[in-house]
């Protein structure tokens, strides 16, 4: 189901050094054509449809196509994604629609503070089981 | 064929970029993420250095880069013997026991983080029904690290397996990564190093020590961006790039090539770029063929154990309760049949699918009908239907989660869970260290668990056969069932023994033993291969008919054409010989020659030649583990068709490999399992 870029709505990022969706691609797909300023998928055979693409565009340009192997035409799934939720919309090829909402973090972005209130590492420790913060359960 | 070097006199020269660190993590998913965050505990005191390598952005890199609907490992209230008894036997009782006990004694503590920073896990509402992390939350239950017993937390997580607990996943990954980023910026104040987090950056080889032998100092990489070679020095490393994935021809071979059950960026790296300095290699032989939802490859596993839904052969009769197959596998893999692990259920599956009984069905809306039905018995028509309501929404998210394509899948075909059975199938093989395979590098052990023969631990924990190289998940092998939490915690586990190393060689001031030149010169040479012959044919570069060399892509699929002919993929039934993987070695060893003629047009072809090479020594490794190993130990994974049967007088044992880079030579030896735990 690779990810494709309706090319009305892509901006290209507005020229930055690189796109978001570049930015984000865990298989390095997505390139910006710098003669169009718009983004593509120039690779869709290895396209895992993750939709960290079809997430992450600030313009929503992105959306995906079933493989043309064996995914018939007509339907599709559109995320929204919040800062703690994310909605999804779902249409059939039949016409059916169906919506849903599910969590996806319970503190604010970038609000993580890994070692507050951590203890000090115990270096007599540091070949045996345990983390710095955990002593590891005996059973 | 004539060698090719590389001069740079066609293609551009990348400006060289030096680093020097003390503990250098490859990859950026959930093992690298949980090394950056223990190992900076021990290291800022200390003022070592930590530095991260992602080909990719940590935010969504690695297995877990869509997310996730479940966290496959937490022990809660169960006893953690229970979880390497429940590994040894879906492992086809070979193991590492000190290795797995050594992971759930410590995984939960991940999942704790986790929470803390921000997972939503499904809780257990008052009424006994689920909530999800935002209802949980508001109506005050506690977090999980906020529970003082073990039994009390068990009470607490909706389980959809004895070990697996349901989450709110979508963000799964950029959590684990906001936490890492934060650990390698705390790292960064701490020694003063200006970069230590690197991303878009290809590692493409390790570097030996110059001096100390069978040590590790360095590795080499570039940058896919833009033109440059970084070379990174470091007195130990954690190799932790994930598995390996499209090897074997997949399923779908057109533009469904990459929707693979596990993410298709897995390029064998590890493995090969370990193999490739001598660390040993274990269990290579085992893959993994997960029976997935058919061509979406959604996620089965709370189908059945969540919602309870059974699979069947299109004429409704549950293939695992066959007696006839059952009988048949008998006699030739005796006991292991009793056990039903994941291996014998795929062979049961594909004996009704052999006899013409496909396609095979997971019957989805019998399930959901039955749950329908209680909930309406139990709490009343309206009650009971809004439960219902909420169920139908968990159905869709445990893909929506993680496996989107599915959902996909589903409304292209019409196809709504409560009403229809899906298809599912067994999908093609992948290497894995990390889920229900076991492939990997042979590690020292903890050393404290009892009963563990000395040899198998040599000082540090998770460090491999080579000084100072360190594995964690998909690379620590003969050890799976660890999965995300799992592999967290591994790379804990061993990013704290590779600062324990660190200490102990305080005086080691890594040194390459090669020419950087030489090296840059290597990494670029299908960029300038491809530049010198480009204009050899009319063939614009996407297409590339060119007798001077073979683009990436072209040499994937002849990989894959090799390794499911000859090594049994998909087109044999998983089935293989002595005289199919002979023949089929002898054309990768042509591959692998053919492997100096890749040519790239730009960086990203770069990245792929690169990725494929990986995956070529990461096939042999495993080609050459199944022909070492005369006896079919994993049935529904693969079969030796010349010895159908499950040895265990000759075969109980480890299959250890050592690769000579130098000399292209193999070595193997046998090493005797041993049960620790009853």
């Amino acid at each position: 189901m690779p990810s494709f870029v309706i090319t009305e709505k892509c901006d290209g990022c507005k020229g930055q050094e690189r796109t978001a969706c570049q930015y984000i691609c865990p298989h390095d797909l997505m390139v910006l054509d710098r003669d169009r300023m718009k983004a593509y998928n120039q690779e869709p055979e290895q396209c895992w449809e993750c939709y960290n693409c079809v997430k992450i565009c600030p313009q929503q340009a992105i959306e995906v196509r079933g493989y043309a192997d064996y995914i018939p035409l007509g339907g599709n799934v559109i995320p929204l994604r919040g800062t703690d939720s994310i909605m999804w919309t779902i249409k059939f090829r039949n016409g059916v629609l169906k919506r849903f909402k599910f969590p996806i973090r319970l503190t604010p972005e970038g609000s993580i503070d890994p070692y507050k209130g951590a203890p000090e590492p115990d270096y007599s420790k540091i070949k045996g089981p345990g983390y710095f913060n955990y002593e590891a359960r005996t059973q | 064929m004539e060698k090719e070097t590389c001069t740079f006199s066609f293609c551009e020269k990348p400006e060289v970029v030096e680093h020097e660190t003390d503990f250098l993590l490859i990859g950026g998913g959930m093992a690298a993420c949980g090394a950056a965050f223990e190992a900076t505990a021990w290291a800022n005191p200390k003022k070592i250095r930590i530095t991260m390598v992602d080909k990719a952005a940590t935010d969504r890199s690695g297995a877990v880069a869509m997310g996730l609907s479940a966290i496959n490992t937490y022990m809660g209230g169960n006893d953690i013997k229970d979880y390497v008894k429940y590994v040894r036997n879906d492992l086809m009782g070979i193991i590492r026991e000190d290795l797995v006990f050594d992971l759930g004694r410590h995984v939960d503590n991940s999942v704790h983080l986790f929470e803390e920073w921000g997972l939503p896990i499904w809780k257990k509402g008052d009424d006994g029904f689920s909530l999800d992390g935002h209802q949980a939350r508001d109506a005050g239950k506690p977090l999980l690290k906020d529970v003082e017993d073990n039994a009390e937390r068990e009470k607490l997580v909706c389980r959809s397996g004895r070990w697996q607990i349901m989450i709110n996943g979508e963000s799964y990954k950029v959590i684990v990564a906001e936490a890492a980023k934060k650990a390698l910026e705390a790292n960064r104040q701490a020694t003063g190093v200006e970069q230590n987090h690197f991303e878009r950056v290809f590692i493409t080889r390790l570097l030996l020590d110059a001096n100390k032998p069978n040590t590790i100092a360095g590795a080499i990489g570039f940058s896919v961006r833009e033109n440059k070679v970084y070379i990174f020095r470091a007195k130990a490393m954690l190799l932790v790039p994930g598995g390996c994935v499209n090897v074997f021809r997949p399923r779908s071979v057109g533009e469904g090539m990459g929707r693979t059950w596990f993410p298709v960026w897995n390029s064998g790296s590890g493995y090969a770029m370990g193999a490739q300095v001598g660390a040993e290699l274990v269990q290579m032989e085992n893959r993994f063929v997960p029976a997935r939802f058919k061509d979406g490859y959604g996620p089965v596993g709370a189908w059945f154990l969540f919602f309870k839904a059974k699979a069947t052969d299109s004429y409704g009769d549950d293939y695992c309760a066959n007696q006839e197959y059952i009988e048949d596998a008998k006699k030739k893999y005796g006991k292991y049949v009793d056990a039903m692990g994941t291996t014998i259920r795929n062979h049961l599956m594909m004996e009704a699918m052999i006899r013409g009984k496909g396609p095979i069905l997971m019957n989805t809306h019998t399930a959901m009908q039955a749950m329908g039905q209680t909930f309406k018995e139990k709490l009343g028509e309206k009650e009971g239907a809004k439960k219902l309501k909420h169920l139908e929404a968990e159905a869709w998210e445990d893909f929506l989660d993680m496996t989107i394509g599915q959902a996909g899948m589903w409304a292209a075909n019409n196809i709504e869970p409560d009403k229809t059975p899906s298809e599912i199938i067994p999908s093609e093989p992948y290497f894995l260290g990390s889920h229900a395979g076991c492939a990997g590098f042979w590690v020292s052990g903890p050393g404290d668990i009892p009963g563990a023969p000395a040899e198998w631990s040599w000082g540090y924990n998770r460090m491999s056969t080579v000084n100072g190289l360190f594995m964690a998940g998909d690379t620590c092998g003969a050890s799976g069932h660890k999965f995300s939490s799992g592999s967290h915690a591994e790379g804990r586990i061993a990013g704290k023994a590779a600062i324990a190393y660190i200490l102990d060689n305080a005086d080691f001031t890594p040194t390459l033993k090669e020419n950087v030149d030489d090296l840059v010169a290597e990494i670029y040479l299908p960029r300038e291969i491809y530049e010198k012959y480009k204009n050899y044919s009319t063939s614009p570069h996407h297409i590339s008919v060119n007798p001077h060399f073979i683009k990436p892509d072209q040499f994937q699929k002849r990989l894959m054409k090799i390794a499911d002919e000859y090594f049994g993929g998909v087109s044999t039934w998983f089935k293989t010989s002595k005289t199919m993987i002979e023949e089929g070695l002898r054309r990768l060893q042509l591959l692998k020659e053919d492997a100096s003629r890749l040519a790239a047009s730009n960086l990203h072809e770069l990245l792929r030649c690169w990725e494929n090479y990986h995956r070529v020594i990461t096939a042999e490794a495993h080609a050459r583990h199944v022909l070492f190993r005369e006896e079919s130990r994993y049935p529904g994974y693969y079969y030796r068709a010349d010895y159908d049967l499950i040895d265990d007088d000759n075969w109980k044992c480890f299959t250890v490999s050592k690769y000579d880079a130098e000399a292209d030579k193999w070595e193997f030896r046998k090493v005797p399992y041993v049960q620790l735990f009853d």
